[in-house]
């Protein structure tokens, strides 16, 4: 398999605000992000998810080890804007990354700092807005759309730049069902569709349950690590540090406390309501 | 409330106006005023206005929303016109009580200075309203790019107008949520002195400035991220073109000029 | 006995005469006992949070009227002033209100508009503290210093410190994540219980709601589409469906259970029941 993102041996510490010892985040952490993935990473609120994001395209640069990006180390100031380009990122408020009063003017914020030429500027802009769902807003004010929609634009703008990764923290905590579920929409298109690597950081079991890999970090360490069935079984794990399983997963797991013997990774509406049919018809049958 | 502020607004459109090169838009205004301040009477004013008007219909932008936008100056333009009845001396006083007197010369002084000062705004509007801030800052940047030589950061300035028209909206909502917020937690604003007035505000300005300080902070973050490294390099998705219709709005602008000189030099 | 807040035929437009003239609520009526929780539901521009501005006269209505335990909120400028203390209103990311030096002189800032005693109002922040669980240790720092989740936290505690009888709150555990959202609403229930509170909450998340209220406030276009127990409500999955809500995820695998020919009650809405349901059926199928 091919590598997109790579932390090797990683520790970061922010300084501290009045000159007591900093705050390490991680030590000593690994994570391969293989090309063409989608991976989740969940993890509580001081976790270190958003601070790891922030080392994958060189926003900040680890104390210790070392990421690599498609072979290009962070480290290295001359390939700064390659890094940048290659890996695209959206952050959780989509009013503070929009830069432009008109939609496809912010789109083309990106190619534009990037020196492209103007044809294909207008080329990539377009491109990019008709993968969001948003081309007929092009002339629109962002700040008189929807959440999602903003958030929409905020993924055109960055992968108007042709990026190979995107990393996306947090993109939905601020929006209501209906922007969520665009928003979510448009990243596993990318995925599907164009073979984009997406990284989504989140706190939302029934969001990383859309990707193919979760991580589960808790204080600067990977606690679980493997595709949303694997991960999510291990309730009594996740429930220790903090996070929460889907309420699908939650009630099988209660039923085998119980004394039932149901498989937890039957994680959706369907797979579970089909386990619990299953078990039910077998008791009936059994007497 | 602070919403209906329409200040810096752009509305979009494909009208002949809205499609002029931002920089022949930016002259023309200048020439405007130039020429509003050069116009005496009637016939100047009268020439203004229908160019100003002419300007408004092809952009299609009504009056009213014009005068609408106008709200937030009423006290200025109302201050202006008062103190201009009050201190302009004539020959035919109307009304002379105690210290206070009131010439014809004053009313009609009044009466062309708030015009003066309509019609001006009404220009700036026209200008705003039909060019986006972008559009805008660039024609600026452009206007402005020999300076570039005396190193005058040219770039950094206009982007920073850029940003900041970008956030104006954006910070009034938020402005207005601070506000109710603070009311719900019984803040008056409305009753005592100047000074405890003034002290109301505190609970306002405070959250304020650190939620714009953050989005600063976040919005730097997310250009660095999207490959912003100063002007240096940088290229531009439309290139600005001068075409024929701006070269005859140069010329409409040129003989708008030359006819309130005229009209000047006959005390028109 | 008297509902602690009525609501009769509430109307309230934006921008009245202007093009961007339009309803933001369109007659609604409803009413809510004391002691009651009850959650609102609706998507973005439904009407809820213009509706929850109404409650305590931040926000006047075009027509209709509100009543606190009996009495019309505007009908003068001191029953508009005690409605603002008596209803709580805490606001979407009430952390972005912090502004004192400290979380406590910011705690105590509610209270202090009241004019109350200092005796007074120092108890009052102690007490309002205490029931969001923030320690002593933090009461000298400055706001601005705490995690998002504290901020949160010290925003509601500034509310609860003007002790009010009906607590409304939007969206107070929205960006939180698992942990920090049951804490919150720990801390709501918690205070609830000592002052017989009323409790109002606006959520996007079924899951919370349907485990947290006991009658549920559907708004849509500005108007009540459904007002009764998250049960009944549930029970008009596509209903709501339409309206561009969901149903909690435990409620779809039970409705999904019924589509597949498995005889069961449909009205579960928390995992708990969910658990008894599935146990009692599994029980009654062994003794069939």
């Amino acid at each position: 398999m091919e590598h997109s993102l790579q932390a090797e041996n990683l520790s970061f510490a922010y300084p501290a605000t009045d000159g007591g010892t900093p705050i390490p985040v991680f030590e000593g952490l690994d994570l391969t992000i293989e090309k063409g993935s989608f991976v989740a990473i969940l993890g509580h609120n001081g976790s270190g998810k958003s601070t790891l994001a922030k080392h994958f395209n060189a926003i900040l640069l680890p104390v210790c080890g070392r990421v690599c990006v498609f072979g290009m180390d962070t480290k290295d100031e001359e390939l700064l804007l390659e890094i940048r380009r290659n890996v695209g990122m959206v952050f959780q408020n989509p009013d503070n990354q929009i830069v432009a009063n008109v939609v496809e003017e912010d789109v083309a914020f990106a190619p534009e700092n990037l020196g492209v030429e103007p044809k294909q500027i207008r080329r990539r802009v377009d491109e990019a807005l008709k993968q969001v769902g948003m081309y007929e807003y092009r002339t629109h004010a962002p700040h008189l759309l929807s959440g999602g929609q903003k958030q929409r634009i905020a993924i055109a703008g960055v992968i108007a730049m042709r990026p190979e990764c995107i990393v996306l923290d947090e993109p939905t905590a601020m929006l209501d069902p209906k922007g969520r579920e665009e928003v979510l929409q448009t990243i596993l298109q990318l995925n599907r569709d164009h073979g984009m690597t997406v990284v989504l950081i989140t706190h939302h079991m029934e969001e990383a349950a859309l990707a193919d890999r979760v991580v589960a970090m808790a204080n600067g360490k990977i606690v679980c690590d493997g595709t949303p069935k694997q991960v999510f079984s291990q309730v009594e794990k996740l429930e220790a540090v903090g996070l929460t399983v889907p309420a699908t997963t939650r009630l099988l797991y209660e039923l085998n406390k119980a004394g039932m013997n149901l498989p937890l990774d039957a994680l959706s509406v369907e797979e579970c309501a089909q386990a619990l049919k299953e078990a039910l018809n077998q008791s009936s049958a059994a007497e | 409330m602070l919403k209906d502020i329409t200040l810096g607004q752009y509305f979009p459109g494909k009208t002949i106006i809205h499609r002029l090169d931002p920089r022949t838009k930016i002259i023309m205004v200048v020439v405007y005023i130039v020429a509003l301040f050069l116009a005496v009477k009637y016939a100047s004013y009268g020439l203004m206005l229908a160019f100003l008007v002419s300007v408004m219909i092809l952009s299609r932008i009504s009056p009213k929303r014009l005068l609408s936008g106008m709200k937030p100056l009423i006290i200025i333009i109302l201050l202006t016109g008062i103190l201009n009845i009050f201190y302009t001396g004539g020959e035919h006083l109307l009304v002379h009580w105690r210290f206070i007197r009131i010439y014809r010369e004053g009313l009609i002084n009044a009466g062309y200075m708030i015009l003066r000062i309509i019609m001006l705004i009404s220009g700036t509007f026209l200008l705003t309203y039909t060019t986006s801030p972008i559009e805008l800052t660039d024609g600026l940047e452009r206007l402005l790019s020999p300076l570039k030589k005396l190193h005058v950061p040219v770039h950094e300035l206009s982007m920073m107008m850029c940003i900041a028209l970008r956030f104006i909206p954006t910070l009034i909502e938020e402005t207005d949520k601070i506000i109710a917020a603070q009311k719900a937690r019984g803040a008056d604003f409305e009753t005592g002195n100047i000074f405890r007035r003034a002290k109301a505000l505190v609970p306002i300005l405070v959250p304020m400035f650190i939620s714009a300080f953050r989005r600063a902070d976040e919005l730097a973050v997310a250009m660095e991220c999207r490959c912003y490294h100063g002007g240096e390099g940088r290229t531009r998705m439309k290139i600005m073109k001068m075409k024929l219709r701006d070269y005859v709005t140069f010329l409409i602008g040129a003989l708008l000029l030359a006819g309130v000189i005229v009209l000047r030099h006959f005390g028109l | 006995m008297t509902p602690i807040i009525e609501v009769v035929d509430l109307k309230h437009v934006y921008s009245p005469g202007t093009p961007f003239e339009h309803k933001g609520l369109d007659g609604v009526s409803f009413r809510v006992e004391r002691g009651q929780t009850v959650g609102i539901i609706g998507h973005t521009g439904s009407g809820k949070s213009t509706l929850i501005q109404h409650l305590n006269g931040l926000l006047k209505p075009t027509s209709g009227k509100v009543y606190l335990d009996g009495t019309y909120i505007l009908k003068d400028k001191q029953t508009t002033r005690n409605a603002r203390f008596r209803v709580g209103l805490v606001l979407q990311y009430p952390e972005y209100q912090l502004f004192e030096e400290t979380v406590r002189a910011d705690i105590s800032f509610g209270p202090k508009n009241m004019g109350l005693s200092d005796a007074e109002v120092k108890k009052r922040v102690e007490a309002a503290a205490a029931c969001v669980g923030l320690t002593e240790a933090l009461m000298e720092k400055s706001p601005f210093d705490l995690s998002g989740g504290q901020k949160r936290r010290v925003a509601i505690a500034g509310v609860l410190a003007m002790e009010p009888e009906v607590l409304i709150l939007d969206e107070p555990t929205a960006g939180l994540d698992p942990k920090g959202r049951a804490d919150i609403l720990e801390n709501l229930k918690v205070y609830q219980r000592q002052k017989n509170a009323t409790l109002m909450i606006v959520s996007h998340s079924m899951e919370e709601i349907a485990s947290f209220a006991d009658q549920l406030l559907v708004l849509q276009k500005g108007r009540v589409a459904m007002y009764d127990t998250p049960a009944e409500v549930f029970k008009k999955a596509a209903a709501l469906q339409e309206m561009g809500l969901a149903v909690p995820q435990i409620t779809q695998v039970f409705l999904r259970l019924k589509e597949l020919g498995v005889d069961i009650d449909t009205d579960v809405y928390t995992t708990g029941y969910g658990l008894k349901t599935i146990l009692a059926k599994k029980e009654g199928a062994g003794h069939a």
